[in-house]
């Protein structure tokens, strides 16, 4: 289809467009309520040209119906007229369908991200049709017309059928070369993402809508990484539960903080359902960094050191300012690690803007 | 015809019978078209075809892709469905949707003939290429084989700088002779004071100095000296056609100015159907609906058809609907030449009740309608026809956006108010007039235009992106000048941030960066 050509060269107009305002997108939450199964509504300043125009500084127009001067009209409903109702003047924004894959794509190309490197281990595997080397018989729709050329000129050439001043060629059928395949298991990768966070009294709104974003974006980068991708959500004050995704975002609890409790519950979870030989498995905690006692963070290092970080891809903290965080977390966390393992990233939120920033930390290894 | 083999689809056996039937009722009407060749379609196909404006074979850009995009997203979203497609040519092309009902398809073929009788005898579209299924084919393969000369990029970036230029054309100037390039001047290599100062001519020579007095002589002078001034000038007269001046003027390589010509030459292909919208419409519902009414329309199918009528002729209180405002007011021509409420018996006479009751049993509603769709354009139409009357039966008003409660709120109904505001939306077919007023300004190559401004500002953010376009086909600084908030205003472009200046001490006022 022709058309196809013009589309796809819009569309990649509007991938640049979405780039420029990544940031925008990234930091507002704008995308969040756009979800559809596989796409997301993107709304777009208008991408047609520019020309000169009238402004509206004054809107006004003539109307057809009843009513007396002074009343409200109706908000203009299309017109089921013939033809395009109306013209297509007054759109100051567009909305185009991208698939998450694509915005993952843009937001790896925009942050840098390096591919994720999963552990190479198998879960399951696909059929997978893979062409490996060249036949002499086969089907003539995978026929090789280069090496099937080449065969008929080596064989015109040598027995002196090639016409330097005609160069025609006529493949018979012992020249004839096809493309021949060979079904092959492939594995496919497979992984969770843990996101674990804290949902203690000193948690606002706000601070939960900087994970909501945070989430969200992580998560379309990972499903770009990975084919079968899980997610699980687990909050915590003192105590720690799973949840589902809604309650994840929604949840305001009250009461002290024992982050060892989340860490505990994501052990427990990965040993019940993630052999860690089978899943590419990425631990995401967000907490405002209060912890309740110093001996409770000395059991988080414990059960890191043991048994999430053996078991992880990677492990990721992020902080997210509060009015009443201390903060103590990361710095114990950077304090006990440093850089002496890349599974541990840690990272400092402080608002909406930063979250770029820390999702090129996190994803910025390419673990 | 070269067409494009997908779309060769035939009609079925039943629609081919409709379609010869009720071209012969057309006809015993009097309309007179090209012959008309009719194409079945699916969605996308016709999503495609309108995206291209009618023609398949066109260039291929990406704003076609936008425009398809957006257009099948509607259908599919079940917002919006085209029913037909006609494309001014010799032939005719119609485009039919195949999942039009019957009865649906009968309406549109009706519809579809008197688009057509409206193409070829309407004056506003007598300038137009009635080959332009094969000019746009040849536009096609002439900006494809830039492209791959060139390069996309190079090709896209340039079109799209011409595309945002594309509205500077003068809608006019088919019809009008602006440039006196016919009458040879023999006096114009001479100085001004060595010129031949005319006279008038004078039979007796004692006449003269009453005839051709000093007074007058010096004017004649000073009209020459005038002239002088203007010929140096460049252009002489301010030029409305844009696009011409650059194809002329701008420095481009041969592959630009074709570019830049064949933008030119498809905008002022496609004018007229902005020119005439409201009378196009209203002239193929008006005759779609008789067709159907007295010849066509099967009992059985009555009602379907009267719910798609009222769907074709549905109002909505922001913006009129040009196939009803067109069709009522094409009938209400009817009735008045019919029953003789024309002359200027009819102008001079005050009394209501009498100019309601007038009958004078003209009959001339027919002939008289014949006549608007040959003659006029959506602005003389309404201009000539709408009157207070219709204002009223029509249920007409003005409506105003209320900004302390952001609402539309009717304002008047006042008929000359109305009449204002409707012509001054389709002055100039609703775009901006802009000239040219100097190609050589400051004497450094630079580029003053002019916007006449007759009371509606300009999208400032808007004209600054055109403006970087423009330089971009111009590649010299280029000075607009208009009026914002009734302040005389120069916008202004040399290639990086544009801005807008005071006319008279050039300063800043507002820079892009800046906006709102």
């Amino acid at each position: 289809m022709k058309m196809e050509g013009d589309v796809s060269r819009f569309r990649r107009i509007v991938r640049g467009k979405i780039k420029d305002n990544l940031k925008r997108f990234i930091s507002s939450g704008e995308l969040l309520g756009r979800q559809g199964r596989k796409k997301v509504s993107i709304p777009l300043p208008r991408i047609d040209l520019p020309h000169f125009q009238f402004g509206g500084n004054e809107q006004k127009g003539v109307g057809q119906g009843e009513g007396e001067p002074g009343d409200p009209l109706n908000q203009g409903q299309p017109q089921p007229g013939q033809g395009e109702a109306g013209e297509g003047e007054g759109q100051h924004q567009m909305e185009v369908d991208v698939s998450f894959d694509e915005l993952a794509d843009i937001l790896g190309e925009e942050l840098g991200l390096p591919r994720l490197e999963d552990k190479g281990k198998k879960n399951i595997t696909s059929k997978k049709y893979r062409y490996h080397g060249i036949l002499r018989t086969g089907p003539e729709s995978l026929r090789n017309f280069k090496r099937t050329f080449k065969e008929a000129l080596k064989r015109q050439i040598s027995i002196g059928d090639y016409d330097f001043n005609n160069p025609v060629i006529m493949p018979v059928k012992e020249d004839k070369r096809y493309r021949s395949f060979r079904i092959e298991e492939k594995p496919i990768a497979n992984a969770v993402i843990i996101y674990m966070m804290d949902v203690s009294g000193s948690m606002g709104d706000e601070q939960k809508e900087i994970v909501r974003l945070t989430s969200f974006w992580l998560d379309t980068w990972l499903r770009r990484n990975y084919d079968n991708l899980e997610a699980r959500y687990i909050i915590h004050d003192a105590i720690a539960r799973e949840v589902d995704i809604d309650t994840f975002y929604h949840t305001r609890e009250s009461g002290g903080t024992l982050i060892s409790s989340a860490f505990k519950l994501a052990e427990k979870m990965i040993a019940e359902n993630f052999h860690p030989e089978e899943w590419n498995i990425y631990l995401f905690h967000f907490s405002d960094g209060d912890n309740w006692s110093g001996n409770d963070t000395t059991d988080c290092m414990n059960i890191l050191d043991t048994s999430l970080l053996p078991a992880a891809n990677l492990f990721c903290y992020g902080q997210v300012e509060s009015r009443y965080g201390s903060g103590q977390f990361l710095k114990d966390l950077e304090q006990h690690y440093g850089d002496k393992t890349e599974k541990v990233v840690m990272h400092q939120i402080r608002d909406k803007d930063g979250i770029m920033d820390a999702l090129k930390a996190f994803l910025g290894k390419g673990r | 015809m070269a067409m494009d083999p997908r779309l060769t689809s035939d009609l079925t056996d039943e629609l081919k019978e409709i379609v010869v039937d009720i071209e012969s009722y057309t006809k015993a009407y009097g309309l007179d078209f090209f012959p008309v060749i009719f194409e079945m379609v699916d969605y996308r196909q016709m999503s495609e075809i309108a995206s291209y404006g009618g023609f398949p074979t066109r260039y291929p850009h990406w704003r076609f892709g936008m425009e398809y995009e957006q257009m099948s997203k509607s259908y599919e979203y079940g917002l919006s469905l085209i029913y037909e497609m006609v494309i001014n040519n010799d032939p005719c092309y119609a485009y039919l949707l195949k999942s039009n009902s019957l009865v649906d398809q009968k309406t549109v073929i009706a519809h579809v003939f008197a688009h057509c009788d409206f193409f070829k005898n309407n004056r506003w579209f007598g300038h137009t290429n009635r080959k332009m299924l094969d000019e746009m084919a040849n536009h096609g393969s002439r900006i494809r084989s830039y492209i791959e000369e060139i390069g996309w990029d190079e090709v896209e970036d340039f079109l799209d700088a011409c595309l945002t230029l594309e509205n500077l054309i003068d809608q006019h100037s088919p019809h009008i002779k602006r440039r006196a390039t016919d009458i040879p001047d023999l006096d114009h290599h001479l100085p001004p004071e060595k010129r031949p100062v005319p006279k008038i001519k004078v039979d007796r020579s004692y006449m003269e100095k009453y005839i051709n007095p000093a007074s007058f002589i010096e004017q004649q002078k000073l009209a020459i000296r005038q002239e002088f001034e203007r010929e140096k000038r460049f252009p002489e007269q301010p030029e409305r056609d844009v696009l011409q001046f650059l194809v002329e003027n701008a420095p481009l390589n041969s592959w630009q100015r074709d570019v830049l010509s064949i933008v030119r030459e498809e905008a002022y292909y496609f004018a007229p159907q902005g020119q005439t919208k409201i009378m196009n419409e209203g002239w193929a519902v008006y005759w779609h609906s008789k067709i159907m009414n007295n010849k066509v329309l099967k009992d059985s199918e009555v009602i379907d058809y009267a719910d798609h009528y009222a769907g074709v002729v549905a109002s909505s209180q922001q913006r009129l609907n040009p196939y009803k405002i067109g069709v009522e007011l094409m009938r209400y021509i009817e009735h008045r030449w019919d029953s003789g409420k024309f002359g200027l018996d009819y102008q001079n006479c005050d009394d209501p009740a009498v100019r309601r009751a007038w009958n004078k049993k003209a009959n001339k509603g027919m002939e008289k309608l014949f006549e608007v769709r040959k003659f006029h354009n959506d602005v003389t139409f309404i201009e000539e026809f709408l009157d207070e009357d219709f204002v009223e039966d029509a249920k007409l008003f003005n409506w105003a956006f209320d900004k302390r409660s952001g609402q539309a709120i009717m304002t008047d109904r006042d008929f000359k108010a109305i009449k204002n505001n409707l012509l001054e939306g389709l002055t100039n077919f609703g775009q901006p007039i802009i000239e040219v007023v100097d190609g050589n300004y400051r004497n450094r190559g630079e580029l003053l235009l002019e916007h006449r401004h007759y009371g509606k500002d300009l999208k400032i953010d808007r004209s600054f992106e055109t403006l970087k376009n423009l330089y971009r086909v111009w590649t010299r600084p280029i000075h607009l000048k208009t009026f914002i908030d009734g302040e005389e205003r120069i916008l202004f472009c040399d290639g990086g941030e544009p801005r807008l200046e005071r006319a008279d001490t050039g300063e800043t006022v507002r820079t892009q960066g800046e906006n709102r």
